[in-house]
């Protein structure tokens, strides 16, 4: 049975101009242990579509709405806040883009760790402690015992983003939503808060949502990858299949704007143009102003969803199988 | 330290629960930490200007307490014919214009003077922390109730709003203590609703949430506690305009009524003869500065002892590079 099922997920924003739609019908399934990647450009709706699976937009003025948002069973669009509150940490746990404000700073790193694990397990003080040490052992803090009394500013961007690692697998959750993680952090501790992440959570078996812009890191770390454009998953499969064989005008465009090692020397092929005012909704597809593939019937029709071989589906109608050489 | 991942703690993460059944209880070593409230008073008394604080003000304290003690002359018994003596070593601090000795007064007026200045902090902050944190917490229609009823109170001068409440109420102190707390009430309200408004917009209360964290324990530990300097510093400054504010109507004649000692009761009596008597100004003068200095320094003290971002300490020392 699936872990997470999202059908139709869509999040709206009532403003003074109008209604923006953040999140615009978007369906996926994630398997236990299964680890995937949410990717797109800034204002794709990444961010909000996992803030809106955690029902942590604040509504109003938010409208979260779905045909089916289930997890492990439970009903998050019907859950009451009791709960919710429950599941949030315990069931799933949230990573959050900037380390050095996501630690409550007049706190210490000892406190904030065993207050998670009091609230959701049912252990005492001592016990508590003693897993906090283990916690951050685990991610990789030197002298554990000693800094569960240290603050948070006493600590690096890293260290502080290994603390809320631990934090945020402290109650082995079986979803882990890494939102922007390593963003804010310098390449090579990227690298190794990417590593610990990877590693810790496949020995825990969680399943991992990488929200990320960063290509690279999904294609090394996921299993399957969405692409979001505007609100929408634009194209879903295997992180293979996808940036592989692409088959849809975005993701091309996205491949085509991430450097690589092995075409140094080669112009970067930027997107042109600006994401689209989600207050309007266009009938046909809406990465069609900024397409390079685009092809007559684009501008008469929007695409459905399409299915490609190795479980792969796009919402695009060019035929992009001679681009895919390119990439290779 | 370099990067590693221990497989052998992941597997005691995972068999966490396992674990602690198997080990008996006595076995179980006992872990324990430094906790905040250690840590910051910790810091507090390494703060020297706040110490000496802390000590004044506990020493007027006591002297209040411990008055009729300290000075064996009754504070409003008249005795003419000593009337504007300087100090002496029978009248510590001479006598006013009665001939009551000034120490004696000064002490018995401490005790009106200094529970005023409590009082109305405890009044204020009782009434002005939850009503601004319920308005910067709940938004809306809420919100908009309570600072409009706030704002009402701020269009009337201070101190004219205040004569008006005992004026209504009658000249004792307990209405005193209530007409300068009311309108201490939506300064603070409105200073702890801005904190609010913006701590609550940290990605530590999201994150906090995130965890599963009620509202109520989000207000309290992530919001409340990541405000309270501003709220400190307010509440000494309240302190010290609560003893300012009670000598405003007694000088009045709406605060503590003749023949009762309080200090700025006793420093309105003193005006008139400020060139004749000195003495007579100098000590309300001096005891006041002192109580409103020590609560400043106290108030300075909390606020960076309530922060462990100011903290100087051997604890910089234990930050680790990752």
């Amino acid at each position: 049975m699936a872990l997470l099922t999202v059908r139709g997920l869509t999040t709206s924003f009532s403003t003074d101009q109008g209604i923006i739609r953040a999140v615009n019908g978007v369906s996926f399934t994630l398997e236990p242990g299964e680890v995937l990647g949410l990717v797109g450009e800034s204002g794709s709706g990444k961010s909000v579509t996992a803030l809106s699976i955690m029902r942590l937009v604040r509504e109003p003025p938010a409208k979260v709405q779905a045909e089916l948002l289930d997890f492990e069973g439970t009903d998050l669009l019907r859950a009451d806040p009791r709960t919710l509150r429950d599941i949030r940490g315990s069931g799933i746990a949230m990573i959050f883009q900037d380390p050095m404000r996501s630690l409550n700073p007049v706190l210490t790193i000892g406190r904030q760790l065993t207050e998670t694990l009091v609230r959701h397990i049912n252990i005492d003080g001592n016990a508590a402690r003693r897993r906090a040490i283990e916690l951050l052992e685990m991610v990789g803090i030197p002298m554990a015992e000693k800094h569960l009394g240290s603050y948070p500013h006493q600590f690096s961007g890293g260290m502080r983003q290994r603390v809320m690692i631990a934090i945020a697998l402290s109650c082995n959750p079986r979803l882990l939503i890494a939102d922007e993680a390593t963003t804010a952090l310098d390449v090579t501790i990227q690298a190794q808060i990417v590593e610990l992440v990877r590693t810790l959570t496949k020995n825990l078996g969680t399943a991992v949502i990488w929200i990320s812009h960063d290509l690279g890191l999904v294609a090394g770390l996921c299993d399957r990858v969405n692409v979001m454009y505007a609100g929408r998953i634009v194209e879903t499969g295997p992180v293979r299949e996808v940036f592989y064989r692409p088959s849809h005008g975005y993701t091309i465009g996205l491949i085509g704007c991430t450097p690589r090692v092995d075409r140094v020397g080669t112009p970067l092929k930027p997107i042109n143009g600006l994401p689209p005012n989600l207050m309007d909704d266009t009938p046909l597809c809406p990465f069609l102003p900024r397409c390079d593939v685009a092809i007559p019937a684009c501008h008469r029709v929007r695409p459905e969803l399409r299915s490609f071989p190795g479980g792969h589906f796009a919402n695009c109608l060019a035929d992009l199988t001679s681009r895919h050489a390119e990439l290779r | 330290m370099a990067f590693s991942i221990r497989e052998s703690a992941t597997e005691m993460a995972v068999n966490f629960a396992n674990d602690s059944d198997k080990i008996a209880p006595d076995e179980i070593p006992t872990v324990r930490f430094a906790t905040g409230a250690r840590l910051a008073a910790r810091q507090f008394l390494r703060n020297p200007a706040a110490t000496s604080g802390l000590v004044v003000l506990a020493l007027l304290c006591l002297a209040a307490i411990a008055a009729p003690w300290i000075s064996h002359f009754d504070p409003v018994q008249i005795k003419l014919s000593a009337k504007l003596k300087p100090p002496s070593w029978e009248h510590l601090l001479g006598t006013d214009h009665f001939g009551r000795d000034v120490l004696s007064r000064l002490l018995y007026g401490s005790r009106v003077s200094l529970s005023i200045g409590l009082l109305v902090v405890a009044f204020s902050t009782s009434f002005g922390v939850p009503i601004g944190m319920v308005a910067g917490f709940m938004r809306g229609h809420v919100e908009n109730g309570l600072m409009r009823l706030m704002d009402a109170f701020l269009t009337f001068p201070p101190l004219l709003l205040a004569v008006t409440i005992v004026g209504l109420l009658g000249p004792d102190l307990r209405n005193v203590m209530l007409a300068i707390g009311i309108v201490q009430v939506p300064v603070l309200a409105r200073i702890v609703r801005a904190c609010t408004l913006s701590a609550r917009e940290e990605v530590y209360v999201a994150a906090a949430s995130a965890l599963g964290a009620s509202p109520l324990r989000i207000a309290t530990r992530h919001i409340l506690r990541n405000i309270l300097s501003p709220i400190v510093v307010q509440l000494t400054i309240g302190f010290s305009a609560a003893i300012i504010a009670e000598a405003s109507l007694s000088f009045l004649g709406l605060g503590t009524q003749p023949p009762n000692p309080s200090w700025g009761r006793d420093l309105a009596d003193a005006r008139r003869y400020m060139a004749d008597a000195p003495w007579l100004f100098l000590s309300p003068t001096a005891t006041i500065m002192l109580a409103v200095l020590s609560i400043n320094f106290i108030g300075d003290g909390l606020r960076d002892a309530l922060d462990p971002r100011s903290w100087r300490t051997r604890a910089r020392a234990a930050s680790v590079k990752g």
